[in-house]
């Protein structure tokens, strides 16, 4: 099943890298002035994340939602856009040459980087080329503050999800006394030291803070900690698949109280891998919202089921608010990456998930935080945690 | 079971031997080969090198990608750091698993000394180079006296403590790691020696020039007392002690010029990428960089330095086949060490091997095949 | 610190359970090395397809409850008989595959340490290919109850079930190789190659038996992998190849008894470096603990080699 999806994301790319150095050889004969002016035909725009790898799936998630935008915005367009995929493998040693490419290729506009790690380090090179970058997952708040102005973000930050995750624990559940773990990557431990600094804030207490090995299968060692603390509530900052484990592990022990996470960990492989008794009392919090509620939202998970013979993921959503964001830009007349800039900078979209205005760091404005709790073998979603709060 | 396996091996060994042997003509004839000859050759491939990062070569290289940056990185990167492993590998026969871990430091010098303490690249270099070496003079001053395999898991662990510490600290930024790395300073106007963002060809150059250096001193010291002492101990380290080799020191000394190596690609590359985190030294590149030296030919400079293109160049080739890289260099690693132990370039008249890799089985293979050489009885 | 002492029972509960998965590891490896002098870096993938193995066999027999009686002795006779097969064919495989045709050309142990890192991707990819790249959840077939405790700590009945395994197959490969034919022939070629050949014993039997021995080893480390943390993954054998690999070497690389003793020595390391410096530091305790073993004793704690008398 992975297999024949992975082809499927792949040959179009071939064919789209393919076209694309048939266009940049044919150009490359006349001078770079005159290609840009007289081309009229199209404007490549990319999607700039992992498609294959260990990290795929939320990459893939993405690009499904890209991809559904094109095809859509194609069908009745004057100015064609082609998507090409840069596929970093989720490694940032990779994204160097990705974003370089981008810049040789004169794409216009990128859905991406998908992941902080990659984008801190393709970013500068995209902000030096000029492209229009907009990423829908990369929630690092560091990102926002280097001073980017071809970077966009159209997801609230992991600043505003710490604090979400920490009111949500102790105001709503009521818990004072929590254990907060991360697991030691850019994201997972950003979130998780925002959601330390927010609890004693709250008048609650972080009884153990523990950081674990994602890689590793055993966390008993974290999990007698997280006993002998008498927390009860878990927060963790990382990713479903450790999530999981986690959960699974303490629940094993005899653990009964809340288990709360991040957007990381926002995935149905959370329950499938934790079980289905083992995940009771289990929330995630994500700056995406329930987009099925709406009719432009359940347009889109139709749209989308037909398309690629399967439910949005996490942030497919996004992928596809992010793509649209800038095809609108390109609807408008703009084929060029500064009149593109210059355009998102100074419209508001309304997607299907929010709407989009961006501040002048490239941050979303407003984007609430949500929180879901599992139900059978899925999330439902519990509404915005500053409606639950109060 | 065995025969069939032993007739099968023998067949394909036959159906192999015209290859191998204008190889062993090719080598054999390099090694022959006058000075000037030789220096030719290298000449050549220099200017090759030089001549490289250009549109028209990039366009079939490297077709969706970025040649000029993958040129940068993986490619020079690990051609550099390939020829630094090779004198702890190759030149004195120990296996180093954690190689990664110069890389690192290196990078993680370029990075604190750089951003927090405003030093620039060309102050921060040698101070990188220095305490690359110095912990490589740390890590093997109690390790350098167990034996190869111990050797290998104690250097695998190094590796993973200093990607560990590295995600622990906060003086390393944490998983976060460390952005807003400074470039080195520009050079005049020339567009070859100006450091910016975008243009990947000046880090290029200077990494060119790391490589021709590094050549040039692990030529030299293979050819002097140290290097003949390396030999030695590679072959049979109690006969090298008994004749009088420094074993010890001599082996701390190959750690140190590996680690300098290693440490000096690493701050090269942090130069060049702005942000560094712990995710871009994974254990992962250690066996890469390992593979890049076997493959070429363990100890054959010229064999390394194809084996590290080769192991950087093709999966940034063949990105189309995504999925099915890895598989293929698994199966291909697999293919290539049965048919060309040696490498594609095996050191001339080196046995390019471990300490102990003559104990059993290696040392059982011999009692098969009586023809070969080099099945002498075990110590 | 109050919060320490209440960790130590739970802690050498833990760690003895993970150390019992350690040390069926390491035997794969010592036994490889004590006969070849060789690290078998594919040994890890061996243990992969042994869950995969266990999965698919419970997938098969349409079992996703925790079944009880006989019924529950035959659903774990069938995947733990599946995990050895799978196992044990798939070690012997690699040594077919990887390492005798090297064997054969009197290859230096670099080229066999590539080969299976070769053979280590090779295998990986195929199972990431066919089955994704995401954790795939094992059911759940044994209730975890609380049998008893010690201490403050709850001993379940699964961690019963992989120290009990454990130690009763450690037992059985200790007699097997000390007490049989089979057994004397790997340990004679493991004492002196050339002279066991000499002597008339068929040294290619005697690898592939090894590698069988070791792949069932980890074929069982696999089943009780599967049952206990009831995940597996195509790169699930990586961290747990290291570990054995760690517990081995911390035990004395080729002895038998050194695994199970390195085996629960890096479990229990594991967690109490866990429980006193934070889990973060786990792997730093580890290994710093292996290094100083290693620097005042070289050979590991029980020494190498795989006979009685050197042991």
């Amino acid at each position: 099943m992975a297999i024949s999806k992975m082809r499927k994301v792949a040959l179009p790319s071939l064919l789209a890298a393919g076209g694309l150095i048939a266009a940049a050889c044919g150009s490359s004969g006349s001078s770079g002035s005159t290609a840009t002016t007289s081309a009229p035909a199209g404007v490549s725009i990319g999607f700039f994340g992992a498609l294959t790898g260990p990290n795929a799936q939320l990459g893939i998630n993405i690009d499904d939602g890209v991809k559904l935008a094109v095809q859509q915005y194609n069908a009745n367009a004057t100015v064609k856009v082609s998507l090409v995929n840069l596929d970093s493998q989720g490694d940032p040693s990779q994204a160097p040459q990705l974003a370089q490419k981008a810049i040789s290729d004169k794409l216009v506009a990128l859905v991406g980087p998908a992941f902080s790690g990659e984008s801190l380090v393709a970013d500068p090179i995209l902000e030096q080329g000029q492209i229009v970058n907009v990423t829908p997952s990369a929630t690092n708040p560091a990102l926002a503050t280097k001073g980017w102005k071809f970077w966009h973000r159209i997801v609230g930050n992991d600043n505003a999800q710490g604090p979400a995750g920490a009111e949500f624990i102790v105001k709503k559940l009521g818990d004072t006394k929590v254990a907060v773990i991360d697991d030691q990557s850019a994201y997972g431990q950003g979130i998780a030291n925002i959601v330390r600094q927010t609890i004693p804030t709250l008048g609650g207490q972080v009884v153990t803070s523990q950081s674990v090995d994602p890689n590793t299968p055993d966390y008993s060692s974290t999990v007698n900690a997280i006993q002998s603390s008498g927390a009860t509530a878990v927060y963790y900052g990382g990713y479903y698949d450790a999530a999981g484990r986690l959960l699974k592990q303490l629940r094993d022990a005899g653990y009964k109280g809340a288990f709360v996470s991040d957007d990381g960990s926002l995935d149905p492989k959370l329950i499938s891998t934790a079980g289905s008794t083992e995940s009771a009392n289990t929330y995630a919090t994500c700056a995406c919202g329930d987009v099925s509620g709406t009719p432009a939202g359940a347009a889109f998970v139709k749209a989308y089921q037909s398309a690629f013979n399967t439910a949005p993921g996490t942030y497919s959503a996004e992928g596809y608010d992010a793509a649209n964001v800038i095809l609108a830009a390109i609807k408008a007349g703009n084929t060029t990456s500064t009149a593109i800039n210059s355009y998102i900078n100074s419209h508001s979209y309304t997607g299907i998930t929010k709407t989009i205005t961006f501040t002048s760091t490239g941050d979303i404005k407003g984007g609430g935080i949500y929180v879901y709790q599992t139900s059978g073998a899925g999330f439902k979603s519990l509404g915005l945690v500053s409606n639950l709060v109060g | 079971m065995a025969m069939t396996s032993n007739k099968l091996g023998q067949g394909i060994s036959e159906a192999w031997v015209p290859v191998r042997k204008a190889t062993a003509e090719v080598s054999s004839r390099w090694r022959r080969a006058p000075k000037w000859a030789r220096l030719v050759v290298y000449l050549l491939i220099v200017v090759l090198a030089v001549l490289a990062p250009s549109q028209t070569v990039g366009n079939f290289m490297a077709p969706q990608s970025d040649w000029r940056t993958v040129l940068f990185y993986p490619i020079g990167s690990y051609i550099l750091l390939a020829l630094g492993l090779n004198v702890v590998v190759g030149l004195a026969g120990m296996l180093d698993l954690g190689y990664v871990a110069f890389f690192a430091i290196g990078g993680y010098a370029m990075a604190v000394l750089g951003v927090n303490y405003h030093w620039s690249f060309w102050e921060i270099l040698p101070a990188g180079v220095a305490i690359a070496a110095l912990s490589g003079v740390i890590l093997g001053a109690p390790t350098l006296r167990l034996r190869g395999d111990y050797l290998a898991i104690v250097t695998l662990g190094f590796g993973e403590i200093i990607q560990r510490v590295a995600n622990n600290l906060t003086v390393t930024g944490g998983p976060t790691g460390i952005s807003g790395i400074p470039h080195p300073p520009s050079i005049g106007h020339f567009s070859f020696l100006t450091y910016g963002v975008l243009d990947p060809t000046p880090y290029y150059y200077l990494e060119l020039l790391m490589i021709i250096l590094v050549i040039f001193v692990s030529y030299r010291l293979e050819n002097s007392r140290i290097g003949r002492g390396w030999v030695a101990i590679r072959e049979d380290e109690d006969a090298a002690e008994l004749m009088g080799v420094p074993t010890f020191a001599f082996k701390v000394w190959a750690f140190a010029i590996g680690a300098s190596v290693g440490g000096l690609s690493g701050v090269v590359y942090a130069a060049k990428v702005i942000a560094i985190t712990p995710e871009n030294y994974p254990l992962l590149l250690s066996v890469l960089i390992l593979v890049c030296v076997v493959l070429g030919g363990s100890g054959n400079r010229i064999g390394v330095i194809l084996g590290a293109f080769l192991v950087a160049w093709l999966p940034e080739r063949f990105r189309g086949l995504a999925n099915y890289r890895i598989l293929i260099f698994g199966a291909a690693l697999v293919i290539m060490m049965i048919f060309r132990p040696g490498g594609i370039l095996p050191a001339g008249r080196r046995r390019s091997e471990l300490l102990e890799g003559r104990g059993g089985g290696q040392h059982l293979g011999g009692e098969f095949d009586l023809g070969q050489p080099g099945a002498e009885p075990e110590a | 610190m109050h919060n320490f002492v209440s960790q130590i029972w739970p802690s050498i509960v833990d760690g003895t359970t993970t150390g019992a998965i350690y040390a069926l590891m390491a035997l794969g490896y010592t036994l490889v090395y004590g006969v070849l002098r060789l690290i078998n870096f594919a040994h890890s993938e061996v243990f992969m397809v042994g869950t995969f193995a266990s999965l698919f066999t419970l997938h098969a027999l349409h079992i996703n409850y925790a079944p009880g009686g006989i019924e529950a002795i035959a659903v774990f006779a069938a995947i733990t008989i599946a995990a050895m097969t799978a196992s044990g064919l798939v070690a012997v495989g690699v040594e077919y595959v990887a390492y005798r045709p090297l064997r054969k050309r009197n290859s230096s142990s670099l080229a066999n340490l590539i080969s299976a890192i070769g053979m280590s991707f090779f295998l990986q990819e195929v199972f990431a290919l066919r089955y994704g790249r995401d954790l795939i959840p094992f059911p759940r077939i044994l209730q975890k109850n609380v049998l008893f405790h010690i201490g403050n700590a709850e001993v379940r009945s699964d961690m019963v079930l992989v120290v009990a395994s454990a130690l009763v197959m450690m037992f059985i490969l200790d007699r097997f190789v000390n007490g049989t034919r089979l057994g004397r022939g790997i340990r004679a070629v493991a004492q002196d190659a050339s002279t066991a050949v000499l002597m008339g014993v068929n040294i290619d039997r005697v690898i592939t038996l090894t590698f069988l021995l070791g792949g069932v080893m980890a074929g069982v480390a696999a089943m009780l992998y599967g049952t206990f943390y009831e995940v597996t993954q195509y790169n699930i054998g990586f961290v747990i190849g290291i570990k054995g690999f760690t517990a081995a070497v911390l035990g004395g690389i080729g002895n038998i008894r050194g695994a199970l003793v390195g085996g629960f020595a890096l479990g229990l390391i594991e967690t109490f470096g866990g429980a006193i410096f934070n889990a973060q530091w786990i792997d730093v305790v580890a290994f710093s603990v292996l290094v100083l073993v290693l620097l005042f004793r070289p050979t590991g704690i029980l020494g190498e080699s795989l006979q009685r008398a050197r042991a």
